[in-house]
C-alpha cells in the first residue's frame, strides 16, 4: 500500500496572495480597503450589495469576504448565511465590516456566519493582521480536510483489502463440518481479523475434530497464523492422523513462521462416536466445560499446555485427557471473549456467571443460546465486532445425525483408492541403495481409512521385508543373533553382503479390498532365495530367549493370519481393518 | 499504567509494572530492559501493583524471555493478584517463568 504523506502547512507562511470579496454600499468606504488591501497584495472583487457579493462568490469562490453589514437588496447578514450554504464543507472566513457598536448587533455578525468583525473606520494593523490570520485559519481547515479525505481514502481502500482477505481466509480457514448437527457456534464474522478461528472436520475413521484458537492481537498479523493452522488441520485430520499428531505439526510450523510473541491458544476436541468418548488437548484458553446431561453436572478441563508456537516440538507437550461421554453430554469450548466481557462495572463475565446461567436453564437445548444472550446482556451491546468465540459439541448417536453424517461420511470414505493390487519387484540396485517402506506404507496410507493403522502396518512390512532381504537374499542366519556379540557382527556382514549384491530380488504383492467399515489388506513378499524350514521354525519359535524371532510372532498378533508358503521364500499376511478401532 | 525498572547491586533488573498490562505498555515495556547500563544477570517482573494481564502482555514476556536467553533465561514473576496470576496458569506459563 502507499501511503501519502499527511501534510501540515504552517500557520507562518511568507504573505501569499490571497482572492478577497469585498462587499459594501458606500462608494468611499469600499475604495478605502480595497487599496488597503490591495497594497498588500492581494486580488481584490468588489460588490455593492449582498446580491452582488452573492453572485462574485458563486463565479470566483474567493479565499475571504469582507461584508458590510447593512447594504441595501440582500443585507450582510443573509449574504453570509447564503455563502456559507454555497461554500459547503470549505471554510471561508466571513469579517463583517459595520459601524455598529452595540453588543447585539455585533453578536448577530457571528450569528449569521461570521467569524469576525471590523469596525469602521478601518485600522489598516488590525486589518492585516485579521485577514493573515483568517487565511492561516482556512489553510489549516484546508490541511484538516485533505486529510480527513485520505485517511476515509485509506480506510476505505483497508476494508475492501480486508474484504478481499477474508475470502481468501475464509476459503482456507474455513469451518469445515462446523454446521453438523450436533454443533453450535458462534463466530463473529469478522472473527479472523479478531485472531479467532474454528475449525471442525470429520475422521475417516468416524467420529470428528474441533479445533477453536485465538491468536495473539488484532488484524492482519492475528489472521496471517489462521492460514497454516487451517491448512495443516484439514490437510492432515482427512488423511485419519491423530490429534497428538496434528497439534505437533501446528505446533512445530507456528514456532517457525511466528515472531516471538505471537502464538495461538487453542484446544483440539476429538469426538468419538463409537466409543462415546473424547479426548482433550487445551493450551492456553479458558477452562472447557463438560455437561452431563442426566445429572447436570459441570466438570472443568482445565489448560494444562502452553499454547501453540511458543516453544519447540522437543519441549511441546501433547497430553490429553480423556473423558466418557453420554448421549447428551455437552462440551462447551470458548476463546476468554467470552469470559472477558467486561460490563460497565468493569467486571468480567467469567465462569462463575456461565455456570449460574447453565444452572438455571434446564433444557439442556437452551442453554448455548441462553449463554450467548447472557454475555450480551452484560455487556450491555449488541454489535457484531465482538470477539465472543464459543463452541459447543454434542455426544449424539451417530444414527441420529440424519443425512448430514451419513452422505458426508459416505463421500468422505468415498475418494481415494480402496479396491486395487499391485506388484512391486525390488532389483538388486534398488535394493542396495533404497529402502521401499516409506513409499509403500505412504501408498497404502492413500486408502481412506488406513491412516490409524499405519503403526501396524509399517511394523508388518518392515519384518517382512528384513527377512525377506536379509534371510532370502543376503543368506544371512539369524543364529548369529543369539548373543550380544553375533548380533553386532550379523549387522556388519549385513552391511558387507548388501554392498555386494548383484543378484536377487525381493518381490511385494499388494492387494486390497473394501469391505463395510473397513477393509481386506493382503501382503504377499517373496524372495529369490532357496527358502527356509518354516514348519520347524514355528514349532521352536515360541520357545526362543535370544535377539531374534520376535518379529513374526509379533506381526500375528496383528493380523488375521500369516502363512508361509512353499519352499519358505514366500510369506502372506492378511490384515483386517475397521473405522475407528 | 506505568513500568519502572531498577538494577539491583546483585546484578539484578526488576521491572515493575502498575495498572493494565496490555499492549499499549509494548514500547515502555521494551525499553525497561533494553535500556540497561549492564547486561542483568536475572530478571525480576513485579506484578504487585498489575490489574490486568491481556495475551500481548504474555507476548511481551515471551519477547523479554527470548532477550534474556530462551531457555538459558533467568525470569522471575512476583506478586501476581489472583486474577493475573490465573492468566498465567491458563497459559501455562510456569512452564517457562519461575512464578512466585
Amino acid at each position: 500500500m502507499d501511503t501519502a504523506p499527511l501534510t501540515v502547512a504552517s500557520p507562518e507562511e511568507p504573505q501569499e496572495t490571497l482572492r478577497i470579496l469585498i462587499a459594501d454600499d458606500n462608494d468611499s468606504d469600499r475604495l478605502i480597503l480595497q487599496t488597503i488591501v490591495r497594497k498588500e497584495g492581494h486580488t481584490v472583487y468588489t460588490a455593492r450589495d449582498g446580491q452582488e457579493a452573492i453572485d462574485i462568490f458563486r463565479e470566483q469562490s474567493p479565499d475571504i469576504v469582507l461584508l458590510d453589514a447593512l447594504m441595501p437588496n440582500v443585507d450582510g447578514f443573509e449574504a453570509a448565511r447564503t455563502i456559507k450554504a454555497l461554500a459547503g464543507d470549505d471554510l471561508v472566513p466571513i469579517i463583517f465590516l459595520t459601524s455598529l457598536r452595540d453588543a447585539t448587533s455585533l453578536a448577530d455578525c457571528l450569528a449569521a456566519g461570521g467569524l469576525d468583525f471590523l469596525s469602521k473606520p478601518y485600522n489598516r494593523i488590525i486589518l492585516q493582521a485579521k485577514i493573515k490570520a483568517f487565511a492561516s485559519m482556512r489553510r489549516l481547515h484546508e490541511t484538516v480536510q485533505r486529510q480527513r479525505d485520505e485517511i476515509s481514502l485509506h480506510n476505505d481502500r483497508l476494508i475492501h483489502e480486508q474484504e478481499v482477505a477474508k475470502q481468501v481466509f475464509d476459503n482456507i480457514a474455513h469451518p469445515g463440518c462446523i454446521d453438523a448437527p450436533n454443533i453450535k457456534y458462534l463466530l463473529s464474522p469478522m472473527a479472523v481479523f479478531n485472531g479467532d478461528l474454528v475449525l471442525a472436520s470429520r475422521k475417516p475413521s468416524g467420529g470428528m475434530y474441533v479445533f477453536l484458537g485465538d491468536f495473539t492481537g488484532h488484524g492482519l498479523p492475528a489472521a496471517i497464523g489462521a492460514m497454516p493452522v487451517s491448512e495443516i488441520f484439514y490437510g492432515m485430520a482427512q488423511k485419519g492422523f491423530s490429534l497428538q499428531d496434528i497439534l505437533r505439526e501446528i505446533n512445530k510450523k507456528l514456532k517457525r513462521i511466528l515472531p516471538v510473541g505471537v502464538f495461538c491458544c487453542a484446544c483440539m476436541y476429538d469426538l468419538s462416536f463409537r466409543k462415546r468418548s473424547a479426548e482433550v488437548w487445551v493450551g492456553g484458553l479458558p477452562d472447557i466445560l463438560v455437561y452431563r446431561k442426566k445429572t447436570r453436572v459441570i466438570e472443568n478441563l482445565p489448560s494444562r499446555h502452553l499454547p501453540l508456537g511458543v516453544v519447540d516440538n522437543d519441549r511441546f507437550k501433547t497430553e490429553t485427557s480423556v473423558i466418557p461421554l453420554d448421549f447428551g453430554d455437552k462440551v462447551f469450548l470458548w476463546s476468554d471473549g467470552i469470559m472477558e466481557a467486561t460490563n460497565d462495572r468493569g467486571e468480567m463475565f467469567g465462569e462463575d456467571r456461565v455456570r449460574d446461567v447453565i444452572a438455571s436453564t434446564p433444557d439442556a437445548d437452551a442453554i448455548f443460546s441462553a449463554i450467548e444472550a447472557a454475555v450480551e446482556k452484560h455487556a450491555g451491546r449488541g454489535e457484531q465486532d465482538d470477539d465472543y468465540t464459543m463452541v459447543e459439541v454434542t455426544m449424539v448417536n451417530e444414527e441420529d445425525m440424519g443425512e448430514y453424517f451419513s452422505d458426508r461420511g459416505k463421500s468422505f470414505l468415498a475418494g481415494g483408492p480402496k479396491d486395487w493390487s499391485m506388484t512391486y519387484e525390488l532389483r538388486p540396485q534398488t535394493l542396495r541403495e533404497f529402502n521401499p517402506l516409506p513409499l509403500i506404507t505412504h501408498l497404502l496410507m492413500e486408502v481412506p481409512g488406513l491412516r490409524p493403522h499405519s503403526g501396524k502396518i509399517y511394523t508388518i512390512l518392515s519384518e517382512l521385508y528384513s527377512n525377506a532381504l536379509e534371510h532370502g537374499v543376503l543368506g544371512l542366519q539369524s543364529d548369529l543373533k543369539a548373543s550380544a556379540d553375533g548380533f553386532a557382527r550379523y549387522y556388519l556382514e549385513r552391511t558387507k553382503k548388501l554392498s555386494d549384491l548383484y543378484a536377487g530380488s525381493v518381490k511385494f504383492h499388494i492387494d486390497h479390498h473394501p469391505v463395510k467399515d473397513g477393509g481386506v489388506l493382503t501382503i504377499v513378499v517373496e524372495d529369490t532365495g532357496p527358502g527356509f524350514d518354516f514348519k520347524a521354525r514355528e514349532q521352536a519359535s515360541h520357545k526362543k530367549e535370544g535377539y531374534s524371532g520376535r518379529g513374526i510372532p509379533l506381526i500375528r498378533t496383528m493380523c488375521r493370519s500369516v502363512r508361509y508358503l512353499e519352499p519358505g521364500n514366500k510369506v502372506e499376511v492378511v490384515f483386517d481393518w475397521h473405522v475407528d478401532v | 499504567m506505568a513500568i519502572w525498572s531498577t538494577e539491583a547491586s546483585s546484578g539484578e533488573l526488576t521491572i515493575k509494572i502498575q495498572g493494565r498490562f496490555d499492549f499499549s505498555a509494548h514500547q515502555e515495556f521494551r525499553d525497561a530492559y533494553e535500556k540497561v547500563s549492564e547486561e542483568p544477570k536475572g530478571y525480576i517482573v513485579d506484578m504487585k501493583e498489575t490489574t490486568y494481564l491481556d495475551s500481548s502482555a504474555l507476548g511481551m514476556l515471551l519477547l523479554l524471555r527470548d532477550h534474556a536467553g530462551g531457555d538459558n533465561s533467568h525470569i522471575e514473576i512476583v506478586n501476581c493478584n489472583p486474577d493475573v496470576k490465573k492468566i498465567l496458569t491458563i497459559s501455562n506459563f510456569e512452564q517457562l517463568f519461575t512464578i512466585r
